[in-house]
């Protein structure tokens, strides 16, 4: 009877998986979507614990321990997703999809142990779903923590010689130990050099992939500890962690997909890497003699107070300054003098899709005001000023005009057609793919250098005046 | 040969769920603005958190005196739950900003 009661209850979380999933995908139905998915969870986790029968009933010890585990995960969890700063939370959600994956390869792992592999030729499918669930999910684990680490600044982009293939050849070496294992020789040695295995290959697929193309990865990573759920659940025949993996697996794909998009590249033209490792030397002979403008920061206020229309390019720059509220501060301060001030936000400005709203949310900015790429394009050539603050490839002209450059084709946002262009920047440096940009050098652009924060607190301080 | 095919056979239950969860899971995707693809992913992070729900029951099996089993599965636990827990909190966090500014203005 009780198991079936389970079994219901397992339907039902399921169910808020895919409701909440759904919500989640809707601006005002959104919050509610994830809090139904959370409760969805907590009661699959309350019936496991309660219903779920053991072999024997007298494990109280293991019982202390579940009891324990959930404890400090919850106080660990909560108390990082309550700290993080909004602009590092790429790599927090990394962070907690890296544990995921470990944990889906720590079950395999166990299960492994009380497995008995290996009799004679038969095909053991159990042995399978737990090899790849091994696999996948400490692929996912090295590979998520590499994501993380490096958009936290602790590990820098770094090519190996010849990575690509050496990657292939591990790839390889990860198939034909699971097809020789699954022949019948499996053993706990081969088991482990299998997880060594995958773990590196984890660190070596993510590490040569350029920062600017980490929401990507960290997407496709995603869906991967979906699948590694999966297959625990399969292993299980537990129907909630079947639909909840798998759900995660084809939705993170198809977002995945839905990002690369976004960059107008192909997943596969992101995974080897055109950017980040080989930088691009295309645009960098044309505009390397050119120098660019510099403008002060009272004519900039006295520019923007006396424009009808300036348009607001936020980029990661600006999340790093902790420049948001600050950034709205400017805008109402302008908006009060009659100018009409919208943020023109990239598919991809920032470190994630729509990360950069999240963060002018946070600082207050009207959702109205954040405009996306499709809508402030054709208003360029109306627009008196764009002031872009701490974003580069994302207005980069060489997108459109150089078939050489590594972004060319992306879409990008066309500040070179408003009739001013302010650019907020620490320096002269290319922007996070590498790439010079020409934008720099044209007539009309004039750069503002400084911290965004402090160059933006005193021009604000100065259109006060104006 | 026919220990795969009877391995399919036996769980061809479990495989159409799987495809059909499949198509479910792009059909739900679909039409997302971009505005809402890091809290998505990060609700989607939270959700194959379930898999706790193994180590859960990994840790339901083992013998009381199995202390590697016991360890790991502990770690699991801690692992899966960190991921749930914070993949739910952070994604509320993201999404809390989203809702403020109806109510200001």
């Amino acid at each position: 009877m009780s198991i079936n009661i389970l079994e219901i209850i397992y339907l039902i979380a399921s169910l808020t998986f895919v409701i909440g999933l759904k919500m989640l995908s809707h601006p005002e139905s959104a919050r509610k979507g994830n809090l139904i998915a959370a409760v969805g969870m907590l009661i699959a986790v309350i019936a496991t614990i309660t219903i779920y029968q053991p072999f024997d009933n007298s494990k109280l010890i293991n019982y202390g321990l579940i009891a324990l585990g959930l404890l400090v995960g919850t106080i660990i969890g909560t108390m990082m997703a309550k700290k993080v700063q909004m602009t590092a939370m790429p790599q927090m959600v990394s962070f907690f999809n890296g544990m995921g994956g470990a944990c889906a390869a720590l079950i395999a792992i166990i299960e492994f142990q009380n497995h008995e592999v290996g009799i004679g030729n038969s095909f053991d499918g159990e042995f399978l779903v737990m090899l790849l669930g091994l696999i996948i999910g400490s692929v996912s684990f090295s590979g998520s923590m590499i994501a993380y680490g490096k958009l936290e600044g602790k590990i820098k982009d770094k090519v190996l010689p010849m990575n690509q293939l050496i990657n292939v050849v591990m790839l390889f070496t990860i198939v034909a130990l699971t097809i020789y294992q699954m022949l019948g020789y499996g053993d706990s040695t081969l088991f482990y050099i299998l997880l060594v295995v995958a773990l590196v290959y984890g660190i070596l697929f993510v590490m040569p992939i350029g920062g600017a193309d980490m929401p990507v990865v960290i997407s496709l990573l995603n869906s991967f500890t979906g699948v590694a759920a999966a297959f625990g659940g399969f292993l299980y025949g537990n129907k909630a962690m079947l639909t909840g993996g798998i759900l995660v697996g084809s939705a993170g794909t198809i977002l995945t997909i839905l990002m690369c998009k976004a960059m107008n590249r192909s997943l596969t033209n992101v995974l080897l890497g055109a950017f980040g490792g080989t930088k691009a030397s295309g645009a960098k002979g044309e505009v390397g003699e050119q120098t660019a403008k510099e403008i002060s920061i009272s004519d900039t206020a006295v520019l923007l107070s006396y424009s009808q229309n300036v348009v607001i390019v936020p980029g990661y720059g600006l999340a790093v300054a902790q420049a948001q509220h600050i950034c709205h501060e400017l805008e109402q301060l302008l908006e009060e003098k009659g100018v009409t001030v919208n943020y023109a936000i990239h598919p991809v400005a920032g470190r994630m899709p729509g990360h950069m709203n999240v963060l002018l949310a946070e600082a207050d900015v009207p959702y109205e005001r954040m405009q996306e790429m499709e809508e402030v394009n054709p208003r360029m050539a109306n627009t008196d000023v764009v002031v872009v603050i701490g974003a580069n490839d994302v207005v980069n002209p060489a997108a459109k005009k150089d078939p050489s450059s590594p972004i060319y084709g992306m879409p990008i946002l066309e500040v070179d057609q408003a009739k001013n262009v302010i650019i907020l920047k620490r320096g002269m440096s290319a922007g996070y793919a590498g790439i010079e940009n020409e934008l720099f050098f044209y007539p009309k652009t004039r750069m503002l250098f400084g911290d965004a924060k402090d160059s933006l607190q005193k021009l604000t301080a100065e259109v006060k005046e104006v | 040969m026919e220990e795969s095919l009877n391995f399919i056979g036996e769980n061809m239950e479990m495989i159409y769920f799987l495809i059909l969860a499949i198509l479910l899971g792009v059909e739900v995707i679909s039409n997302v603005p971009a505005i809402l693809h890091t809290p998505l992913m990060s609700g989607a992070n939270a959700i194959h958190g379930v898999v706790v729900v193994g180590a859960i029951i990994v840790m339901l099996h083992a013998a009381p005196d199995n202390y590697p089993s016991l360890i790991v599965g502990f770690l699991a636990v801690v692992m899966g739950t960190l991921n749930v827990v914070g993949g739910f909190v952070v994604t509320d966090r993201m999404l809390e900003m989203f809702k403020k500014k109806p109510k200001k203005s």
